[in-house]
C-alpha cells in the first residue's frame, strides 16, 4: 500500500518540442478533469459548510440569511448547545465505550492473531473462514438475542454489557487484519529469538508486537471510528438517558432544537470535530485499515 | 510456523473464541429459535411458522422490502460514480490529494451526524429550497423529507453521496497497484485515454469492483437504519420503513421479539446469499497464497 502516496513519474526520453506538445496535450485533456473533480469536491463540502456558516450564525439572522457567510459572527448557539452539560456526558459515555471495547478487542485479537499467523494446529483454516464470514454479517441480525441475554445477566444499561458487545462486532476484522500482517514479519527474528531462549509469550511481547506498531495503529483507529459513530446498538443495549452516547444523544438533540437550526448546526459540529481531527492527522491510517479488509497487501 | 505444544494454540485462540461465541455464535443460533416462539420478555411456546406467515402478511413488511429494492438501484450508481472519481484521481493531476482528502471525508463523519443534517438542508424553508428559489428554480423547490414520494429518494442521495467515500478509496488503493506495464503498451500502440481505462484499466479492476458491489448491496440491505432513524425515523407514514427499522419496532417498541427474530433470520439468509461469490473468491485466494508457501 506504500504507492498509495505514489508520485507522478516524469519519462525522460522524450524530446523537447515533443514534450511541450505533450503539455499542452496534457492539458487540454485535464481540464475537464479538474472540472469533473471540483464539482464533485464542493457537492461532498456543502453539508459541512452549511454546518459551518449555520452554527455562527443566530437564530434571527438564519431567518433571512441561510445561503451566506453570518454577517455579525456569534458563538451563542455553542453555549446554548453545551448548556447543562449534556452534551459532555454523552462525550463522556462515547469516550467509555470507545476506549473499552477498542482495549478489549484488540487484547483477544493480537493473541488469536499470532495463532493464526504463526502456529500451526488443526482447524487453523476452518476458523480463520469462519472469522471472515462473521465481518460481513450485519449487527442488526444480533440484536434481539443480545438484548434478551445481557437483560438475563442484568448487563443492559452497563458499561460492561456494550463494551462486550461492541468488543466482539470489530474483533473478527481485527483479527483478519492483525493475522495478515503478523504473517509478514520475517521468520529469521523469531528464529533469532528462540535461540536466545526466548518462550512464545516472550516471542509476541518483545518480537511480534513492537513491530507490529503500524498495524496495531491503523487497527485502534478504524475501530474507535466503528464504535464511535455507530447508533443501533448503543440505542438498543444503553437507554438509560445517563448512558447516551454522544450518536444517540445528537439524534434526540436535533429534535429538540428542531426549531433552533443554529443550535442543532452548532452542537452536530462539535460532535464531528474529534474524528475529522484525527482523520487529517492520520489520514494513511484511516485509508489504510479501511481498505485492509477488502484488499490483500 | 513455531514449534508448540498441541494445546498451546488454542489457549491463544481462547478469549477470541470465547468473545465470538457470545456476540456472533449464541445470537445467529438462537434468532431461528425465538422467531418460531411467541415470546413475551425471553420466553414463550413454539408456534411454528406462524411469526413468518404474520410478517409476509403484513402491507408494512411488503413497504420495507420495496424500499430496500429501491434503495439497491443505487448500486450501481454508487458503483460508477466512485470508479470514475477513482480514475480522475489515478491520474494524479495537480492537487489530487486534496481531492482525495475532501472526497473521503464523508465517510469519516458519523451517519447520525450527516442524517441530522442534511435533514435540516433539505426542510421546506431549508438552504437547499432557498436556494433554489434564488436562482429562480422556485418550482424545483419541493418538500424532500415530508412528502411520501422524495422521502425515500433524499435518503438514497445521502446514501450514495456518503458511502461513495468508500469506494473511491478502495478503487484508487486497486489502481495504484496495477500494473504499469500494459498501460504504457498500449500508449505506445495509440489507444486513447479513454480506450485504455475501458479495456484495460477497468478488466484488471474486475475482482474489486464486484466485491464493493456485493458489499454496497449488503450496506443497502441490513446496515442503512441509522440513515433512516436520523432523518425520518421511517416516516412520513411508512414512507421510509425498511427492514431494519421493521424488525427494530417490532422488537423495541412493540416488544414482539419473536417477530423481530423472524426478520432478523431473513437479513442473515440474503446477506449470506449475496456474500457467497465473494466468499469464493476469498477461498481461492487463499489457497492461491498457501502453494506459493
Amino acid at each position: 500500500m506504500s504507492n498509495l502516496t505514489g508520485e507522478l513519474t516524469v519519462q525522460a526520453d522524450t524530446t523537447a518540442p515533443l514534450r511541450a506538445a505533450g503539455q499542452r496535450h496534457l492539458l487540454r485533456n485535464r481540464l475537464p478533469m479538474h472540472i469533473t473533480l471540483l464539482i464533485f469536491a464542493f457537492l461532498v463540502m456543502l453539508p459541512a459548510y452549511f454546518m459551518l456558516i449555520t452554527a455562527f450564525k443566530s437564530q434571527d439572522e438564519y431567518v433571512f440569511n441561510k445561503i451566506g457567510l453570518p454577517q455579525t459572527f456569534t458563538l451563542s448557539s455553542f453555549e446554548t448547545a453545551l448548556r447543562g452539560g449534556r452534551f459532555f456526558l454523552w462525550f463522556g459515555n462515547s469516550l467509555i465505550l470507545t476506549i473499552g471495547s477498542v482495549l478489549l478487542a484488540g487484547s483477544v485479537s493480537v493473541l488469536a492473531a499470532f495463532a493464526f499467523a504463526r502456529m500451526q494446529f488443526r482447524g487453523r483454516n476452518l476458523l480463520m473462514l469462519i472469522n471472515t464470514a462473521l465481518m460481513v454479517i450485519p449487527p442488526v441480525v444480533m440484536i434481539v438475542p443480545l438484548f434478551l441475554f445481557l437483560g438475563e445477566f442484568n448487563l443492559t444499561s452497563t458499561y460492561q454489557g456494550a463494551i462486550i458487545v461492541y468488543a466482539g462486532l470489530i474483533t473478527p476484522f481485527s483479527i483478519y487484519m492483525l493475522t495478515n500482517f503478523f504473517k509478514t514479519i520475517p521468520h529469521e527474528l523469531i528464529e533469532a529469538a528462540l535461540i536466545d531462549g526466548a518462550t512464545i509469550r516472550d516471542i509476541l511481547r518483545r518480537v511480534i508486537v513492537p513491530l507490529s506498531a503500524p498495524a496495531l495503529v491503523t487497527m485502534v483507529i478504524v475501530n474507535a471510528l466503528w464504535v464511535w459513530n455507530d447508533l443501533l446498538i448503543a440505542l438498543v443495549l444503553l437507554p438509560k438517558d445517563e448512558l447516551r452516547t454522544l450518536m444517540v444523544g445528537i439524534t434526540v438533540f436535533g429534535t429538540r432544537f428542531n426549531s433552533d437550526v443554529p443550535v442543532t448546526m452548532a452542537g452536530m459540529l462539535l460532535a464531528s470535530v474529534p474524528m475529522i481531527v484525527l482523520y487529517l492527522l492520520g489520514q494513511r491510517y484511516f485509508i489504510k485499515g479501511l481498505i485492509a479488509g477488502a484488499i490483500k497487501e | 510456523m513455531i514449534k508448540t505444544g498441541r494445546f498451546t494454540p488454542y489457549l491463544f485462540l481462547l478469549p477470541g473464541v470465547v468473545l465470538l461465541l457470545f456476540v456472533f455464535g449464541y445470537p445467529l443460533v438462537s434468532i431461528f429459535d425465538f422467531s418460531m416462539r411467541r415470546i413475551r420478555v425471553n420466553v414463550g411456546p413454539y408456534i411454528g411458522i406462524a411469526n413468518y406467515e404474520q410478517i409476509f402478511k403484513d402491507d408494512v413488511f411488503k413497504q420495507a422490502i420495496q424500499h430496500n429494492v429501491l434503495l439497491l438501484a443505487a448500486v450501481p450508481i454508487i458503483v460508477v460514480l466512485s470508479l470514475l472519481l477513482a480514475i480522475l484521481l489515478y491520474e494524479r493531476i495537480t492537487g489530487w490529494k486534496v481531492y482525495r482528502t475532501i472526497l473521503f471525508l464523508p465517510y469519516i463523519i458519523a451517519i447520525p451526524i450527516i442524517g441530522v443534517v442534511v435533514s435540516n438542508m433539505f426542510q421546506l424553508n431549508g438552504i437547499v429550497n432557498e436556494s433554489l428559489r434564488t436562482v429562480g428554480l422556485g418550482n424545483a423547490a419541493l418538500d424532500w423529507i415530508g412528502s411520501p414520494q422524495l422521502a425515500l429518494l433524499t435518503i438514497m442521495g445521502t446514501i450514495v453521496w456518503r458511502e461513495m467515500g468508500f469506494g473511491i478509496i478502495l478503487f484508487l488503493a486497486r489502481l495504484l497497484s496495477l500494473n504499469e506495464e500494459l498501460e504504457d503498451a498500449a500508449k505506445v500502440d495509440g489507444a486513447e485515454w479513454w480506450q485504455r481505462r475501458l479495456y484495460i484499466t477497468i478488466p484488471q479492476m474486475r475482482g474489486v469492483i464486484e466485491f464493493y458491489g456485493v458489499i454496497s448491496m449488503i450496506t443497502m440491505l441490513a446496515w442503512v437504519f441509522a440513515y433512516i432513524y436520523a432523518i425520518t425515523h421511517g416516516g412520513p407514514g411508512n414512507a421510509t420503513v425498511v427492514l431494519e427499522l421493521y424488525m427494530y419496532n417490532f422488537a423495541f417498541r412493540n416488544a414482539l421479539p419473536g417477530i423481530a427474530s423472524a426478520v432478523a433470520v431473513i437479513l442473515l439468509v440474503i446477506t449470506l446469499f449475496l456474500m457467497i461469490p465473494v466468499f469464493l473468491l476469498r477461498i481461492r485466494e487463499q489457497r492461491e497464497s498457501e502453494d506459493r508457501l
